[in-house]
């Protein structure tokens, strides 16, 4: 894990699935009479503070392709053998057992491969913590304040960490950047695509909504021993003081957007964050191991009305798996990282396959650059533990751990996450069933667009920063 | 995401032998404990047969038979006579090899690594130099981490000191229960040492930390020449204290390998520099750039022991990293030893030894090579081949018996043996796994 320990919370609501994943309007807060500003993008947030930093992302011009004789895992429904997709205009165009290609289409050959979503990480710290490491490029903790949700995990991306194409020759097509979790409240997340780009503007994902971090236990109140917090009960006192703030700050802005009297409030960037937590607009993603303090964020969710969308790392989600379930809040887990801290001492390798199977959302993510190059392995390792204690997961099951549960997390399930007609076109194919650890990946599509080809070396992205300091690694034993 | 049935799976139960296996441990966990803690009782015959059988020393045998006595394999092949009143293993459809050897690990002596009470690892020494640090005196054979490891294959470890230039010696346990005497194999196997970022060593420059290296050897030869002066107070000044002059004598004597973390291409040649003119047995350790030097590796005889997961340039030092280099070190000849090196592979996941073999193999490495790589080559470069890493005559009966591939993540391991006896005994996971099967958890049994 990094030098640092990354803490996530997050705290969405939804009342269903569907609900949560149409952009929300924020009634409240839109600004109808102002028209001297634009209105709050997709993922906006409030008026005074709509997408100010947007993205510049155009989905690439492609040629038509077509995918066939593949097994494909769609994530949503049963894999479809000998199967074949489209790709048309940065979506999936068809998708079944045939499909007619357009006669301009590039035709791939899948036999004996597998054809997924792109795999989606919801917990990365990427760009942040960025290769090759050191106190120039360690960006991912603001800790000067146990809350500062003012901070923006974007304005510390560094787009040539050689993390990224990794990440994206590993299948990985979008991963969530979060702040570290070192505070009690991080700040906000950023949603990228791995794409190349000399700004993080030209990676963010148009129209994700920001998610916002929050962390509980041993970090933060081990960073802040010697200020506060410095116990747990000290850890929530904060939380709670936070909320209260945002609220009477919500309240305020409310009030003026709504009749516009005198002077708008004064703006605070990071109650302006919390408050749009508060209106459903921003996701919360919650670093938290422990059961019972999952339970105990989750009372202080409700006491203030917002929901958390993912809880993260979550070793102990096993223990209230039906909870989870009952609350609709995801859980973002490894299979087997743990005992490495007191809090990460119970978790076990089935956790992943005990929560699914309780009902919940779970979702495989890596809080790491190498995990998160493999998590289709660690999908397959809680897999292999949930059989051993008599619950067995399906391969149509466990690719949902990897794509269009964490699209939902990151509320981009209507986009991205399974290989649907409307969808994104982002597809990855594998050498061999992605859950043998000798799968490998062979192509990636992302928008439709070719972004990675292993049998091509020339044809890698490789950042500014490896130009002359890391050597490809072609050449290698085959 | 609904369950993957109709019905709530968690009242569904597995098949009758997935059951087994985890129930089965629990309910003999106290009777288990009774009889591990006579360890030295092993009077008994153990015949495994049927299984496909990988004794690494030599080919593979379908339908074989692995036949152990009092501890020891006493034959392997495929038409050995089973003895009455031997126990039988029915491997029929299984693999069978020996117990995987993970060679650098914590176990034993880094519990909860953020819990510094349950750390002992790491020595104060004196100016980062440690020499005469046995960290195996400081081993818990009660660690809730030798289970998760020995259940899923890993039978020896090898437990490494870290940090400082000269970390400590080191040694190879099994994972037996039982006393710290009962679990050594062999201590000291190798002194430990870095030569990574200088500074981390307490040097501030690569050949400062070169010529302290320099410095330390020639001192503690000159120390073992002039030991009755030296307790006389008639020599100069040494670079070390005398217990950590003492402890290096065996390194300078070549009787003791210098286990060298070391990443960079450059460091890595140096280090065969420094061998070659201390005249030291080196073995290579982390070895992030050994690919681009693996024609000197070979040529100097030196083993490296590598991991297959990082591809990462986490740091200056290890710019080259790569997932092909177990590949290509083994295509030059080099003595491979394969380690984990994902991240958190330690402690918790000393298990997933198997796994880094078989991502080595998906990045060029041949299996067989790969499944040498954590059995008989970590054996044989820490001078414990006499006893482990390999079945045949004679050798300690660490044996695994596996349902499939054992890098496959589907495959189960279904038995164990640690010197002949099959070791069951779960973990904490598994009891913590049995505990929230149901909703409401069970704390109480009635």
């Amino acid at each position: 894990m990094g030098g640092v320990v990354a803490a996530l919370g997050a705290c969405a609501p939804a009342k269903s699935t569907a609900a949560a994943q149409q952009p929300r309007p924020a009634a409240a807060t839109t600004p109808a009479r102002d028209t001297t500003r634009p209105p709050p993008g997709l993922g906006g947030v409030s008026a005074p503070n709509a997408d100010p930093f947007p993205s510049t992302y155009v989905v690439p011009a492609s040629r038509a392709t077509v995918i066939r004789n593949v097994t494909i895992l769609t994530a949503a429904g049963p894999a479809i053998r000998d199967g074949s997709v489209l790709l048309r205009d940065g979506k999936i165009a068809a998708v079944g057992t045939s499909v007619s290609p357009p006669g301009d289409a590039e035709v791939i050959d899948g036999r004996g491969k597998y054809l997924t979503p792109g795999i989606i990480d919801d917990h990365s710290h990427m760009g942040v913590y960025a290769a090759p490491g050191g106190d120039a490029l360690s960006d991912g903790n603001e800790l000067t304040n146990p809350v500062t949700a003012n901070v923006w995990a974007e304005h510390s991306v560094w787009p040539q960490d050689p993390q990224f194409p990794r990440a994206l020759a590993s299948g990985v097509t979008t991963a969530q950047i979060l702040p570290g979790s070192g505070n009690l409240i991080g700040g906000r997340s950023v949603v990228l695509k791995m794409v190349p780009s000399p700004s993080v503007q030209g990676m963010k994902f148009p129209g994700a909504k920001y998610g916002l971090k929050m962390a509980c236990g041993e970090n933060p109140k081990r960073v802040y021993a010697t200020r506060g917090p410095s116990t747990r009960m000290g850890n929530v006192a904060g939380y709670r003081a936070a909320w209260i703030q945002a609220e009477a700050y919500r309240r305020r802005w409310d009030k003026w957007n709504a009749d516009h009297q005198g002077d708008p409030p004064q703006r605070d960037l990071g109650l302006e964050t919390l408050a749009e937590v508060l209106r459903g607009n921003i996701l919360v993603h919650n670093h938290c191991y422990r059961a019972d303090e999952m339970m105990q964020m989750i009372d202080i969710a409700k006491e203030f009305g917002y929901k958390i969308r993912s809880f993260h790392h979550g070793v102990e989600a096993y223990k209230i798996a039906d909870r989870l379930a009952k609350e609709g809040i995801s859980a973002s887990l490894w299979s087997d990282w743990g005992g490495f801290k007191m809090e990460a001492m119970d978790g076990v390798r089935a956790n992943l396959a005990m929560v699914s199977a309780a009902g919940a959302r779970a979702i495989v993510h890596s809080d790491d650059p190498s995990g998160m190059q493999r998590l289709n392995q660690d999908a397959a390792k809680a897999m292999a533990a949930g059989e051993q204690i008599g619950i067995h997961t399906t391969e149509d099951q466990a690719i949902k751990w990897l794509t269009i549960n964490p699209a939902w997390a990151l509320g981009l399930d209507d986009k991205i996450g399974s290989i649907e007609v409307g969808k994104n076109a982002d597809v990855v194919l594998w050498s061999a069933d992605p859950f043998s650890v000798y799968a490998r990946v062979d192509r990636v599509w992302l928008d439709g667009a070719p972004a990675y080809d292993r049998a091509n070396p020339a044809s890698w992205w490789r950042t500014d920063f490896e130009l002359g300091n890391v050597p490809l690694p072609t050449g290698g034993a085959r | 995401m609904k369950p993957a049935t109709g019905k709530d799976p968690l009242l569904t139960l597995g098949t009758s032998r997935e059951l087994g296996t985890v129930v089965c441990r629990t309910v003999t966990l106290i009777a288990a404990l009774a009889c591990l803690s006579t360890t030295s009782a092993q009077a008994q015959t153990v015949a495994i047969t049927g299984g496909k059988v990988y004794p690494v020393s030599g080919p593979p045998i379908e339908n074989g038979t692995v036949l152990v006595r009092d501890g020891k394999v006493v034959a392997v092949g495929a038409n050995v006579a089973v003895p009455n009143g031997a126990t039988r293993i029915d491997a029929t459809g299984k693999w069978v090899t020996p117990g995987l050897i993970n060679a650098l690990t914590g176990l034993g002596v880094a519990e909860i690594n953020a819990v510094p009470a349950t750390v002992d690892r790491s020595a104060r020494g004196d100016s980062g130099v440690a020499a005469s640090f046995p960290v195996w005196e400081g081993i818990n054979p009660a660690s809730t981490l030798f289970a998760p490891a020995r259940n899923e294959g890993v039978t020896s470890v090898g437990v490494i000191p870290t940090g400082g230039l000269i970390a400590g010696q080191a040694a190879v346990i099994d994972l037996v229960p039982g006393t710290l005497t009962d679990m050594i194999d062999k201590a000291p196997i190798a002194m430990v040492a870095q030569f990574g970022d200088p500074r981390d060593g307490g040097s501030n420059a690569r050949g400062e930390q070169y010529a302290r290296f320099k410095e330390l050897l020639d001192d503690a030869r000159a120390y073992s020449r002039r030991r009755a002066e030296f307790e006389r107070a008639q020599t100069r000044e040494f670079a070390a204290r005398r217990a950590d002059l003492e402890a290096l004598i065996p390194v300078v004597e070549g009787r003791l390998p210098l286990l060298i973390n070391v990443d960079q291409a450059s460091d890595i040649e140096a280090v065969l520099r420094l061998a070659r003119e201390s005249n030291v047995k080196v073995i290579i350790a982390g070895g992030a750039e050994s690919w681009k030097v693996a024609d000197k590796l070979a040529a100097a005889n030196v083993p490296v022991i590598v991991g297959a997961m990082i591809n990462i340039p986490q740091s200056f030092s290890t710019l080259g990293s790569r997932q092909e280099t177990p590949a290509l070190l083994q295509r030059a000849g080099v003595k491979t030893v394969l380690i984990g090196n994902g991240s958190g592979e330690e402690g918790f996941n000393v298990r997933n030894l198997k796994y880094d073999a078989g991502v080595a193999v998906a990045y060029g490495l041949k299996w067989d090579d790969a499944l040498r790589a954590i059995t008989l080559t970590p054996a044989e470069v820490f001078g414990v081949a006499n006893r482990v890493g390999s079945l045949q005559p004679g050798r300690d009966a660490n044996i695994v018996v596996w349902s499939g591939d054992p890098f496959e993540f589907a495959t189960r391991v279904e038995h164990v043996l640690i010197r002949g006896r099959e070791v069951v005994q779960p973990s904490r996971q598994d009891e913590l796994m049995q505990r929230y099967k149901t909703y409401p958890p069970v704390y109480r049994k009635p």
